[in-house]
């Protein structure tokens, strides 16, 4: 066994008291039935019955948020675009069609958010709007994972780019400064306002230099004394070397321009150039790297990993992905200090900065309460082709498994559970075998949805799921007394033994009431009447009635002979048959021929004498009578039968 | 093709309809409804899509109003400008009332067990009702239990019911004239029936060789009354002329999967004139087609064009009204296409 890596949550089952009584369950593919059983929990024995509930108890409880529904569909139709794209893409164009996907994914859970957002304003109830807001601050926390893991993983940036990143990570994701920041733009005199220092330092800590720059312009032209130290410290900003995309210039240029300008900092610093503004000066030390003046401006910026970013702007900006953990472990020790210990969310982010991929994964899937995250996470970076080594001591590996849980989970939601065919679909291992066990759980409520089904396992060449669902919906439906729609499901399950079923219902129907329902069904029969010897023997004895009908009578008695002699009709059918044959040998015509007249007689014969019960069919006398009449007939028409061939001969 | 707005509804859409336009109007409809189904609670919504103001189509639909539907909404259609019919899987039959002065719905009408299984052991025994026509103020629905039901919106009672008519599911019904109805079921045939007789028969039967392919959807051509569509399980979609012969006059094999809705456009292009029809249908699932039919004379042969990108999910429904079609989707998603013929 291995080691448990969180203690896992307890559960209680509001209502159900195992204090009291003692519980029992049963696993479910995705739930757990748990009741209370009669055992006592003191000494054994019966206890008094108590309530006789049955707990449905679920995981994956986000699934039945309704407002997440859409990241849901959405990002099932990103992850079947994902698994069908072609893997030819050669390498920089697969990256980039791969970090579009990481974008597209991003950007729904973004929309999610809005949505929620907007949803949170607009409740009254503060029950709802609670709810709402940890969701809201559980998906950002989820993008803000998310796109941390695009940068170091899926688009795996170099040093000098990686920082450019990170940094818009930052900007993208601490955004409570956003409001100040407007707070402040939109007032009569931007320079006067109280927070005015802090937004400068807002836009320095996050390296926005040209908003900076733009701000203490304006506070510069309202100072014309201290302009001087302005045009000192904006030209510093203005000068600062950053890395660009365009790759123009290599890292070791780079590197040099920017000790130089760092140099330059120092300078200013030590000749105390900004001594007469305090602002000023701590901008100018964050400028230089001084992590104490970024220290002290904690509260602008609220987290660690804030100050890890603008750490490295300013110290080390060439930083490599490798040497990230080392600063990213430190910015953590040193911004959060020792009373406070670090959240799931830094240990994932912690887990992401140092390259650990599984542990990013791990961590996630003990914080979050839902399996979506994860397992669209891991498939791309599957596809990223970052996961191949690893293999889980069970099922196939780490992408099908978190597959499979987040897949099992939508289909035990009452609707969704036409997105998880698709996610088993590309689960090369399980998938078909959780399909196949899912798919028949799907409850039948109309024909509608029992097609959408079948067409599912019809696609997919599941002949098990195809009977079994056809037969559900003949079973349904013969009990709704709705033969035709029963036999038309059992012929399309090809179910021979259903078919002679409610052949035999048509038949006895037929025998009850003397004419047949559901014509326009068995007359369009066609070849599927074979599909079994009683369906078969109903089509061409509903013929024989057609035949019969249209006064084809030598056609007609040559079918109902057939069905005795070929044995097509079965034996209990036998005198039906022939007291239908009745009328044709009382015709004034003669219809039956002498070898055929044997052969009914033949017929006849076989029936009273090869019964076993002979003795209780002849004891009833509206079967006697039967019998007699038939002999009686057969002998007359056997009488006309020979004087017309012997005269048809003579002649 | 971004003249197309879509919008996530968090609900598996079964039908989608757009409200009809005055006579006189000239401005493209700017209403149209949805209704939803295999949720926990159904409903049936409302939805304004923005001014077409200079070419420029603005955002994604809108939620005007919604109200709860008991069972799935199987089929709906617009009686009137302000009232919906509904039919739902529970076996009722639902008018609702849209009040425009408040935005708001309401239940006008209904008919509790429209459709219904003579059955000994269960009690409720209702069948879902699965296709409702409208021809105001007449109302006929059909249902699994293949049964023809005919109801006027102001009478509590039916005017007419045939039952046991047909001994399979009748999945869909169209007008064919004003007493005269389509159905088509699930063995692959299709009827005419006509009310002016009594007799609980059917006018006249089609039907496809051999094959019984359930049919899923018909429509009858605008303008042509005797030209009618159907759209099979199969995919394969039949255009029969019920003047002539008891089998279809052509079939086209436009798609994998099922037709599950077809339409044929109440408004033809008008330099095609005559010669064009206009058809589009959907599959049940994978690709989604959604063809476009150009009989040319000159040419004399289909053009089929696939309005629809590729879906993974199915599309439940479509409607087409002037240059507007409007369709949902098993992606619980909602698309408008305001340029049909751009």
């Amino acid at each position: 066994m291995e080691e448990v890596d969180a203690e896992p949550p307890l559960v209680v089952v509001p209502g159900a008291d195992p204090a009291s009584r003692q519980l029992c369950f049963e696993w479910g593919p995705a739930e757990v039935l748990v009741c209370e059983t009669r055992f006592d929990r003191g000494g054994g024995g019966d206890a008094a019955p108590g309530s006789s509930r049955v707990f449905v108890v679920r995981r994956d409880q986000d699934i039945y948020i309704q407002t997440l529904r859409k990241l849901f569909n959405e990002s099932h139709g990103i992850f079947v675009g994902l698994q069908r794209c072609e893997e030819e893409l050669a390498g920089k164009s697969r990256k980039a069609q791969l970090v579009q996907v990481s974008k597209n994914y991003r950007s729904v859970i973004r929309a999610c958010m809005e949505d929620m957002h907007r949803a949170a304003a607009a409740t009254r109830d503060p029950a709802l709007h609670s709810q709402y807001s940890t969701q809201v601050s559980i998906l950002s926390a989820m993008e803000l994972i998310w796109n941390l893991c695009e940068i170091l993983f899926v688009e795996a940036a170099a040093a000098g780019p990686l920082l450019l990143r990170l940094l818009d990570w930052i900007r993208l994701h601490v955004c409570d400064v956003d409001s100040m920041v407007r707070e402040v733009l939109s007032s009569e005199n931007p320079s006067k306002h109280k927070l005015f220092w802090n937004v400068v330092d807002v836009f320095v800590l996050q390296g926005r230099m040209d908003e900076a720059r733009h701000l203490l312009s304006k506070e510069a032209s309202a100072n014309p004394t201290s302009m001087s130290m302005y045009k000192v410290l904006d030209d510093l900003m203005m000068k600062m070397p950053v890395p660009n995309l365009g790759n123009t210039q290599t890292l070791t240029e780079l590197e040099l321009k920017w000790q130089h300008w760092h140099e330059e900092c120092q300078r200013y610093l030590r000749d105390g150039t900004f001594a007469s503004n305090p602002h000023m000066e701590s901008i100018c030390k964050i400028l230089g790297g001084d992590e104490n003046a970024m220290l002290e401006k904690k509260e602008l910026l609220t987290t660690w990993y804030h100050f890890l970013v603008t750490r490295l702007l300013y110290s080390h900006p060439t930083v490599k992905p490798m040497e990230l953990h080392f600063y990213a472990q430190s910015s953590m020790d040193l911004f959060l200090g020792e009373e406070s210990s670090p959240e799931p969310l830094d240990t994932i982010l912690m887990a992401a900065f140092e390259f650990e991929l599984h542990q990013v994964i791990k961590e996630c899937s003990i914080a979050l309460s839902n399996w979506w995250f994860v397992a669209h996470l891991t498939d791309l970076l599957d596809h990223c082709k970052l996961l191949q080594s690893h293999n889980l001591y069970f099922g196939s590996n780490m992408r099908e498994f978190l597959l499979l849980e987040y897949a099992s989970g939508l289909f035990s939601h009452h609707s969704l559970w036409q997105l998880g065919v698709d996610y088993f679909d590309h689960c090369r291992e399980y998938g078909r075998v959780y399909l196949e066990l899912h798919i028949e759980r799907i409850p039948l409520n109309t024909e509608q949805k029992a097609l959408k089904v079948l067409r599912i396992c019809e696609q997919r060449h599941m002949h098990e799921q195809v009977r079994s669902i056809c037969k559900i919906m003949a079973m349904k439906a013969l009990r709704n007394n709705r033969l035709g729609s029963a036999l038309s499901w059992s012929i399309r399950a090809k179910d021979a033994a259903f078919a002679t079923l409610i052949s035999d219902r048509f038949l006895k129907d037929y025998c009850e009431r003397g004419c047949f329902s559901d014509l326009d069904l068995i007359d369009n029969l066609g070849p599927s009447m074979l599909l079994s010897d009683r369906l078969t023997f109903l089509g061409k004895y509903r013929e024989f009635h057609r035949l019969y009908g249209e006064k084809r009578f030598s056609e007609a008695a040559k079918l109902l002979l057939m069905l005795m002699t070929a044995h097509i009709a079965p034996c209990s059918f036998w005198m039906t048959l022939l007291t239908d044959a009745l009328p044709l040998l009382e015709q004034k015509e003669v219809i039956f021929s002498a070898e055929q007249t044997y052969e009914l007689m033949q017929c006849l014969e076989d029936l009273t004498a090869g019964k076993p019960d002979k003795q209780k069919l002849l004891d009833d006398d509206v079967e006697i009578m039967k019998v007699e009449m038939l002999r009686l007939a057969l002998a007359r028409n056997l009488a006309r039968v020979i004087v017309k061939e012997g005269t048809l001969e003579g002649s | 093709m971004e003249e197309v707005s879509a919008r996530f509804v968090a609900q598996k859409i079964s039908k989608a309809r757009w409200r009809p336009l005055p006579a006189a109007a000239l401005q493209p409809p700017d209403i149209f409804a949805t209704g939803s189904w295999d949720n926990e609670d159904n409903r049936l919504a409302l939805w304004a899509v923005g001014e077409l103001g200079s070419g420029e189509y603005l955002g994604e639909p809108q939620l005007l109003c919604d109200i709860g539907h008991d069972g799935d909404v199987m089929d709906m259609q617009f009686l009137d400008q302000e009232r919906i019919v509904a039919a739902s899987s529970t076996g009722s039959v639902t008018v609702f009332r849209h009040h425009q002065n408040n935005q708001t719905l309401s239940v006008n009408q209904r008919w509790e067990k429209a459709h219904y299984h003579v059955d000994q052991d269960t009690s409720c025994g209702g069948a879902a009702c699965t296709g409702v026509i409208c021809n105001n103020p007449e109302i006929v629905t059909v249902g699994e239990d293949g049964r023809i039901n005919l109801f006027r919106a102001d009478q509590k009672d039916a005017v007419r019911t045939i039952d046991n008519a047909d001994s399979s599911t009748l999945h869909a019904v169209t007008f064919l004239r004003t007493t005269e109805i389509l159905t088509v079921n699930s063995i692959g045939q299709l009827k005419i029936w006509d009310f002016r007789q009594q007799r609980n028969e059917p006018s006249q039967i089609f039907s496809l060789t051999g094959e019984r392919v359930p049919l899923h959807c018909v429509d009858r051509h605008p303008n042509q009354q005797h030209i009618v569509a159907t759209g099979g399980q199969d995919g394969m979609l039949s255009i029969w002329d019920i003047r002539q012969g008891t089998m279809p006059v052509s079939l086209l094999n436009a798609h994998e999967a099922e037709s599950e809705y077809l339409d044929w456009s109440r408004e033809k292009k008008a330099f095609l004139e005559q010669s064009t029809t206009y058809l589009s249908h959907n599959t049940i699932n994978q690709s989604v087609v959604c063809a476009w039919l150009n009989n040319d004379p000159t040419k004399d042969r289909m053009e089929i064009t696939n309005l629809i990108p590729n879906q993974t999910l199915s599309v439940n429904s479509l409607d087409v009204l002037g240059p507007c079609l409007v369709y949902g989707t098993d992606a619980e998603a909602i698309y408008v296409n305001r340029q049909l013929f751009a």
